[in-house]
């Protein structure tokens, strides 16, 4: 997994509550059997007519947004299908952190697995970060997680809470997998009491 | 005396392999459901790494959402869909794990076949790559539905990381009027605490509506608890649950049956237990509900008329109404039973197994599907689908001028070839309307296997009361 310290970049408004995974991306690009691709596919729908043209008054397909890196979102971000395909997609169009006031909790998980920073942030100062995004290119925002800070274009600081061990994953490029076989005796274990305790479970 | 536990509290425990003292735990996973569309890339990570799974025999894998629910004889057409079918196919044969394929027999949606099978009991810990693994709940087991990352943590490891969720509990007191469902009590509940209001909770439904449901309808309630935001959903197990499970191909037997019965009937919360939160709702008050919306949270009773985005104070909410009425091509204040209909779905893991189809073969039975109308009906397994044709109901649906489908996800969400055309309506008895949910542009409500059928007859949404 790939390490995530400190970058600045652009961030798009995206308000809309209740963005769902269908929406982020719909079930029918689902069918790759790849983690790598779905970036074009990302907010489908919103993005592109039928016919595959651009809707231009889909903030992404905006001058300065096209390259945004940030995404500031609306209340219950992520809701839906447990599809780990949304935070490939929005990893794959460029995006390394997402932050609203807050997100669906499969979502939540399957963004951290994969490298995707989310920051939760009060409505007040989600609605802030929204009000800079406004100038669009001058409205870069740095995301430092080492200090747990978000600086805006103007240079005043936010800072935000994040799980101590999940910032440390991120901080490290470390895998679940590895960290959890490490445990492997403490799963053994489990496993032998649980055979005499609850034999159906194995049978 | 020790602390009075909830259910949740005690599956928890009894399934803890570590707690970090941030309170991040790793729970242990006694069962694994696997389907073709959350999977290639957990199976890819392992290869990689070159990592074992590390219990086989705890999968079940099958083949549900991509599968055609016309003639399988043929196969799979579409060269994506059959690319994903065939590398769970692979996957299995390589790592070790049961599968049931396309043409088995036993072949369904997987949350439909896990308790169909057995493999789904009380006390367990249940994960599968789909948020509507909730529907295991319905047992009284920790049923929880994960990404693709943790797909792969879960085969390498047989373990998952998880954080301790809050505890909710949903009485459900008195008893529903004639004609309302479980699915009905559901979106009830959805419509009242809303689409994020069981978010970082565990949603235990508890009272006396809820004891009264039979196992099914008790499934097709966990089913939606992530429509709530919840985690989980959970039922306490009782009789009802016990008799359900007792004699399944996978279920304990003789001796162990006893043994396990015994230690499920430890499970239920205990007198006095806490819960985080706790909500109340009267059953007698719930009429059948349809949602108008975009979110299952747009939910009102059949008797209702589609809400004004010009009464919503919240300036988000009312762009979120407004924007879903768009959507919906509907204007506010049409009653909810002049919407017209094009399509009808009878399926997905929320209502597609036995009892679903004879709620809706009872509406259908005698009556004809409108002409502007397209049905279909589609069973939830191969062993559903075999039931109720013994049962004769496939031709109660045909007679009617239903469509009789195979198994499968279908137009629950619409990754086959069964699909709504941009602007078209449908009544289904899924579990999302999302924007596209059911095909790009297509505009789906809500509502309990009865009312599908009835808007099937009627050509709109209808009142089920009046038909039966
Ligand atoms: S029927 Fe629908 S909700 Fe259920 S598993 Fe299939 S796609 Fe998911």
């Amino acid at each position: 997994m790939k390490k995530f310290t400190t970058f600045t970049g652009i961030a798009a408004p995206v308000p809309a509550i209740n963005m769902n995974t269908d929406k982020i991306i719909p079930a029918r690009f689902l069918k790759t059997i790849k983690r790598s691709g779905l970036g074009v596919s990302l907010f489908k729908d919103l993005r592109f007519d039928p016919d595959g043209s651009e809707k231009p008054d889909f903030v992404l397909n905006q001058a300065p947004f096209r390259d945004a890196a940030i995404l500031l979102v609306g209340e219950n971000f992520g809701c839906g299908s447990s599809r780990e395909h949304a935070p490939w997609a929005l990893l794959d169009f460029g995006i390394r952190c997402v932050i609203g006031p807050s997100f669906a909790d499969i979502f939540y998980n399957n963004a951290f697995k994969n490298g995707l920073l989310l920051i939760t942030l009060p409505q007040a100062e989600v609605d802030a970060l929204m009000e800079d995004a406004g100038r669009g290119a001058n409205a870069r925002l740095t995301v430092d997680l080492e200090n747990q800070r978000i600086t805006r274009a103007g240079g005043a600081a936010i800072a935000f809470e994040i799980d101590p061990f999940r910032r440390h994953c991120l901080l490290n490029g470390l895998d679940d997998i590895g960290l959890t076989l490490a445990k492997a005796d403490k799963i053994d274990a489990y496993e032998a009491r649980q055979r005499v305790a609850r034999p159906w479970l194995y049978g | 005396m020790p602390e009075p536990r909830t259910l949740f509290d005690k599956i928890w425990e009894s399934h803890l392999v570590d707690e970090r003292d941030d309170g991040v735990c790793l729970l242990y996973i006694d069962r694994h459901l696997v389907h073709e569309v959350t999977s290639p890339q957990a199976f890819d990570g392992l290869r990689a790494a070159g990592r074992k799974v590390r219990r086989p025999e705890a999968a079940l894998a099958v083949a549900d959402h991509n599968v055609p629910t016309t003639d399988r004889a043929k196969g799979i057409e579409e060269p994506e869909s059959r690319l994903q079918v065939e590398t769970l196919e692979k996957n299995c044969a390589e790592f070790g794990i049961r599968l049931f394929s396309m043409n088995d027999a036993r072949q369904g949606i997987v949350h439909i076949i896990g308790p169909e099978q057995g493999l789904t009991q009380p006390g367990m810990t249940i994960v599968c790559g789909d948020s509507h693994t909730a529907t295991h709940g319905a047992f009284g087991a920790l049923a929880i539905g994960i990404g693709t990352s943790e797909v792969e943590h879960v085969l390498a490891t047989q373990t998952l990381i998880q954080k301790r969720s809050r505890n909710m509990r949903i009485n459900v007191v008195g008893a529903p009027a004639f004609g309302v469902a479980a699915k009905d009590l559901i979106l009830a509940i959805i419509g009242r605490i809303g689409a994020a209001g069981g978010a970082g909770y565990v949603i235990e439904y508890a009272g006396p509506a809820v004891r009264a449901l039979s196992m099914e309808g008790r499934m097709t309630m966990c089913n939606m608890s992530i429509e709530a935001g919840a985690r989980a959903g959970l039922i306490a197990p009782d009789e009802t649950t016990f008799e359900y499970v007792k004699g399944r191909p996978l279920a304990p037997e003789g001796e162990a049956w006893e043994k396990a019965v015994a230690d499920w009937r430890t499970l239920p919360g205990d007198p006095g237990a806490r819960y985080d939160t706790e909500v109340t709702l009267d059953a007698a008050e719930i009429a059948p509900q349809v949602t108008w919306g975009t979110s299952p949270e747009d939910v009102l009773p059949i008797t209702g008329r589609v809400p004004d985005p010009a009464d919503e104070a919240d300036e988000g909410r009312r762009r979120a109404m407004e924007r879903s009425l768009d959507y919906m091509g509907l204007a506010p204040g049409t009653p909810l039973r002049e919407i017209k209909i094009d399509q009808v779905f009878i399926g997905s893991c929320t209502n597609a197994r036995i009892e679903d189809l004879r709620e809706a073969a009872r509406v259908a039975k005698g009556r004809a599907v409108a002409a502007h109308v397209g049905a279909m009906v589609v069973p939830g397994s191969g062993l559903v689908k075999r039931q109720a044709e013994d049962e004769g109901l496939d031709a109660v649906f045909t007679d009617a001028g239903f469509e009789w489908r195979e198994p499968g996800c279908s137009m629950c969400l619409a990754m086959n070839p069964d699909k709504l055309a941009p602007g078209e309506r449908c009544a289904s008895t899924s579990n999302r309307n999302f924007e596209g949910r059911q095909g790009p542009g297509g505009r789906t409500h809500l509502m309990s296997p009865a009312m599908a059928a009835a808007a099937a007859i009627a050509g709109r949404l209808a009142d089920v009361r009046e038909l039966v």
